[in-house]
């Protein structure tokens, strides 16, 4: 009983000195960090640095669905692309529209999280696999259309895609081009890291908040034992939409935010693949942990650059000639470190909580 | 008004060329025998692991290509044409089958006991490593897959079907017949059932459940092999990429039919290629010409959709009532 | 029977078939307030299928139950009817394995709580309180079936009949006017077996009347007020635990139906 309550209660003063420690030392390196990225390595590298933000999102969002609901969604990616055409639609030269980036992006975000209502309503009585299917046929459905929506209307440019999107602007302060602030030079990609960071923060406080709450534990009720959890009380149906809802809107957020840091978008960003690259951040980061998923997603943007990058360099400093070709190499590498890491850590890199909690546990339990 | 029009139109239009629609058929039903052997793999190894075998359709791939290299290397050694391409058949199912074995040592059976995502990700893992590794060896182009037979066809009605859509479709339902029959009628069989009910229950009967899951794993993979000749075989080309989307849509059958049931998967792939054909050549038509044939791919998702929300267990698979 | 003012659920002719098999037919009881009930027959003779139609994980084909003043047709979704009161627990546990035993129970919680997305996002006063109420809750819950572990251990590690005894604290989580036990003492040693009885009569006393499905018949005779006996479906027996001991179709159906051969 008095165990029961410790957990309800604050840390001792001690730890929480040092996680505020912690929390500065983070927040000063973060904020360093497109400036020493861009000095060490060179520009290209914040551009990843960018995208990993985006695929952080991306996998975040995921994650509500996967790992927190345990509803394989094979299709995710269209809700990226939902949020990525309505900004492209809406700021660009196609409709000559050219809406403020701020009525832009949450219009994106909300026609995401219909979607996404939409699509599950129907399919959420399906089981797992079956689940997992059919929205792998939503997500192609989407990219069909958005390919060949270009006549007899021509709304989405299909295959060629939207270009000369604007760039990400909040009354006369561009994101697109270099700014000057407090003396300082802020080239256009250090500007959007801050943006993304911004919005991958905000991101990672809803997933926590939404972990430890009753809506949280209800997904994980759902995902460990459907049939218990309605036996409950849980209006599992209404729950289920609730985790496609929420995934959809990061979905469409992280969307937003890539058509107007590209300035471009096509069919070809939102195919079969990159839903399963998200899915793979998700479950090789380690499913359900917030912290695993952004590692994951650290991990999946950097590493096929990272091989790109290496894979050349090296053989020619080993070999003195390039027998592979790099891009080859790096997709050699990359799935054999998919399979890899899987049968080293078949619960991912950094498992959830609920796992480290269940071997101190069974440390401790005198019957384990 | 003007929506009714269009659509008598279109129906006259659709009476009047009945020889377009029967060779519609005809495709649809060389195209779905394809589906249905590449939906058997998927069916068995998920109906035994519960797993969705992602690297299935690089099986099929893999399968196509060792049977050109074959080809092309016996091409001109003055063996009969028949000779060649039952030497080339055998190769590639013996690699094939070998390929699925070592697939399911290295990545599946360590993680058996696995969350249930682990498998999804090294599969894929396998499907991008396979990939990689045609396109390194076979090069990126496409390649003409080489005329095995003479260019003779039947005409019916209006429609033409070749020699060789003839061989596959005969060829196709030949070895499914043959797999229902070793399914339902061997000891082998009788093992794979029973590991697919309940591995425990079958190893306390003394059924070795890991050699019954390599043995599915090779007969699906030699199944895909010789779904990769024919597909090749029919389009004449071969392609280090053909496996996925031709991977994708056989798994789409497997659902369709009612995943794990052997009947199911060869039903939802004729059904499949049959949906494909029909509605590639009519979608036009009945949408009064707002869509166009490349809806193809959107056509028969819709269909899955419409059939899982009616029919949550797939066509032919069981209503698995929740247990309580 | 005559009028009975006190009875909390009337059920009435309830019917379900699987195919050609009949799994109720025609099957009316009523339970009273207060009461412990049990539910008894052979395997195979339709108890759990009538726990789940009561619970709303499956549908009957026929009939209705009266549960305090509304009436089901017994068709509705589990979730309305474990908010009106009725809450169970299963003949192969069910519990959420990996997440801790306090978890568990706060999912029980979930019924009677309110906190939605703005609540779990701002973590404003109310939210917070409620947060901190369901923990109390449940932490007294665990307590009160007796669970002495530490509250962040997962589910799937506690001992068989702890795994039963949460089961019961989740489903009295919610709630419940009547608790359904589906087997509570399959696979317990008879200590285990006495302390759960114990827990059932504590359970009772403080207001809960308990529905139970049991194959340890000294267990059911020792316990319930009243017993009702199904067999192949049907209902052969109801009354007092010697009544019903004493009944020649409850022996015969129990020792191989030898009555019915003639």
């Amino acid at each position: 009983m008095r165990n029961a309550l410790n957990i309800i209660k604050h840390h001792a003063p001690n730890e929480k000195r040092m996680a505020w420690l912690a929390f500065a030392a983070l927040t000063l390196i973060l904020l360093a960090l497109p400036f020493a990225v861009d000095d060490l390595f060179g520009r290209g590298w914040v551009r990843v640095l960018d995208f990993a933000l985006l695929y952080i999102m991306l996998a975040l969002g995921l994650n509500i669905v996967v790992g927190y609901a345990g509803l394989l969604d094979l299709g995710y990616v269209a809700f990226f692309a939902v949020g990525a055409y309505c900004y492209a639609l809406l700021g660009s030269p196609q409709f000559g529209i050219h809406l403020p980036f701020w009525i832009v992006l949450p219009l994106g975000a909300l026609l995401a999280c219909i979607f996404g209502v939409l699509l599950g309503a129907p399919t959420l009585r399906l089981r797992g696999d079956y689940l997992a299917i059919v929205t792998l046929g939503f997500g192609e459905i989407i990219r069909i259309f958005l390919n060949n929506l270009n006549a007899p209307i021509n709304i989405t440019n299909g295959p060629q895609g939207i270009s000369m999107i604007d760039a990400i602007h909040v009354g006369g302060f561009s994101l697109g081009r270099t700014q000057e602030i407090f003396g300082i030079t802020f080239p256009s990609v250090h500007l959007h890291y801050y943006l993304f960071l911004i919005f991958t923060l905000l991101v990672i406080f809803v997933s926590i908040r939404l972990q430890d709450s009753r809506i949280g534990r209800a997904w994980a009720a759902i995902r460990e034992d459907e049939v218990a959890a309605s036996a409950m009380g849980i209006n599992t149906r209404n729950i289920k939409l609730l985790a496609f809802a929420m995934g959809a809107t990061f979905g469409g957020l992280a969307g937003g935010l890539f058509a107007g840091f590209q300035g471009f978008v096509s069919p070809e960003s939102f195919g079969l693949t990159e839903s399963i690259m998200i899915l793979c951040m998700v479950v090789l980061g380690g499913m359900g942990n917030i912290g695993g998923v952004v590692l994951g997603g650290i991990l999946l943007v950097v590493i096929p650059e990272l091989t790109r990058h290496l894979a050349g360099t090296a053989q020619q400093a080993l070999l003195g000639k390039t027998v592979i070709d790099p891009e080859s190499l790096r997709m050699l590498m990359f799935g054999l470190a998919l399979i890899l890491i899987m049968l080293w850590r078949p619960a991912g890199l950094w498992p959830s909580s609920q796992r480290r909690r269940e071997l101190t546990s069974s440390a401790s339990s005198p019957n384990a | 008004m003007a929506c009714r029009f269009l659509f008598a139109q279109s129906f006259f239009q659709f009476v009047k060329t009945l020889d377009i629609l029967l060779q519609q058929i005809i495709n649809g039903l060389v195209q779905g025998s394809v589906y249905s052997m590449v939906a058997l793999g998927y069916t068995m190894v998920y109906g035994i692991l519960g797993l969705i075998n992602f690297a299935h359709g690089e099986i099929v791939m893999i399968g196509a290509m060792v049977a050109l290299s074959v080809i092309q290397l016996l091409t001109g050694s003055g063996l009969p044409i028949f000779f060649i391409l039952l030497i080339s058949l055998m190769i590639s199912m013996l690699v094939c089958m070998t390929l699925g074995y070592s697939m399911e040592r290295i990545a599946y059976r360590p993680l058996r006991n696995a969350p249930r995502l682990a498998p999804l990700i090294t599969a894929i893992g396998l499907s991008i490593v396979l990939q990689t590794l045609a396109m390194m060896f076979w090069g990126r182009e496409y390649h003409s897959f080489p005329l095995l037979f003479t260019n003779s066809s039947v005409h019916i009605a209006g429609a033409v079907i070749t020699e060789v859509q003839i061989i596959i479709i005969v060829v196709a339902m030949a070895m499914m017949g043959g797999l229902l029959m070793l399914v339902h009628h061997t000891r082998l069989g009788r093992a794979m059932r029973a590991v697919a009910e309940s591995p425990s229950a079958a190893a306390l009967m003394g059924v070795n459940s890991n050699n019954v899951i390599s043995t599915t794993f090779m007969l699906g993979a030699g199944l895909a092999a010789v779904a990769g000749i024919m597909i090749s075989a029919n389009y004449g080309i071969a392609h280090y990429l053909m496996g996925s989307l031709l991977g994708l849509k056989a798994f789409t059958a497997a659902v369709l039919g009612g995943i794990g049931n052997l009947r199911g998967a060869m039903l939802g792939g004729l059904l499949l290629g049959l949906i494909e054909s029909l509605g590639a050549g009519y979608i036009g038509d009945l949408s009064g010409g707002f869509l166009g044939s490349h809806y193809q791919d959107v056509f028969a998702f819709f269909v899955l959709i419409a059939v899982l929300i009616f029919r949550p267990s797939g066509l032919l698979g069981e209503r698995v009532a929740e247990r309580a | 029977m005559t009028h009975q003012p006190n009875a909390l659920l009337k059920i009435s002719g309830i019917e379900k078939h699987f195919g050609g098999l009949a799994a109720l037919s025609d099957v009316s009881l009523h339970i009273q307030a207060g009461e412990i009930y049990g539910l008894i027959g052979p395997n195979g003779a339709g108890k759990t299928t009538l726990f789940n139609i009561l619970t709303g994980l499956y549908q009957a084909d026929g009939g209705k139950f009266l549960f305090g003043d509304i009436e089901y047709d017994g068709r509705s979704k589990p979730h309305l009817l474990a908010r009106a009161g009725i809450a169970r627990t299963f003949q192969n546990i069910r519990l959420f394995a990996n997440m801790s035993i306090l978890e568990n129970v706060m999912v029980g919680c979930h019924v009677h709580t309110h906190t939605g997305i703005w609540g779990a996002l701002t973590r404003h006063k109310n939210a917070r309180a409620e947060e901190q109420q369901i923990a109390h809750r449940a932490a007294k819950l665990l307590d009160y079936v007796g669970i002495t572990r530490a509250p962040h251990m997962l589910a799937k590690n506690l001992s068989y009949g702890e795994q039963r005894r949460l089961e019961i604290a989740r489903a009295l989580a919610t709630n419940p006017k009547l608790l359904a036990l589906d087997e509570p003492a399959a696979g317990m040693n008879a200590t285990e077996t006495d302390s759960l009885k114990t827990l059932l009569q504590t359970i009772r006393s403080n207001g809960v009347t308990v529905l139970l499905i049991e194959h340890d018949v000294k267990l059911v005779m020792g316990l319930c007020d009243r017993i009702a006996v199904l067999d192949y479906g049907k209902k052969i027996a109801e009354g007092m635990p010697q009544e019903v001991r004493n009944n020649p179709a409850v022996i015969a159906a129990y020792l191989g139906g030898d009555s019915r051969v003639e």
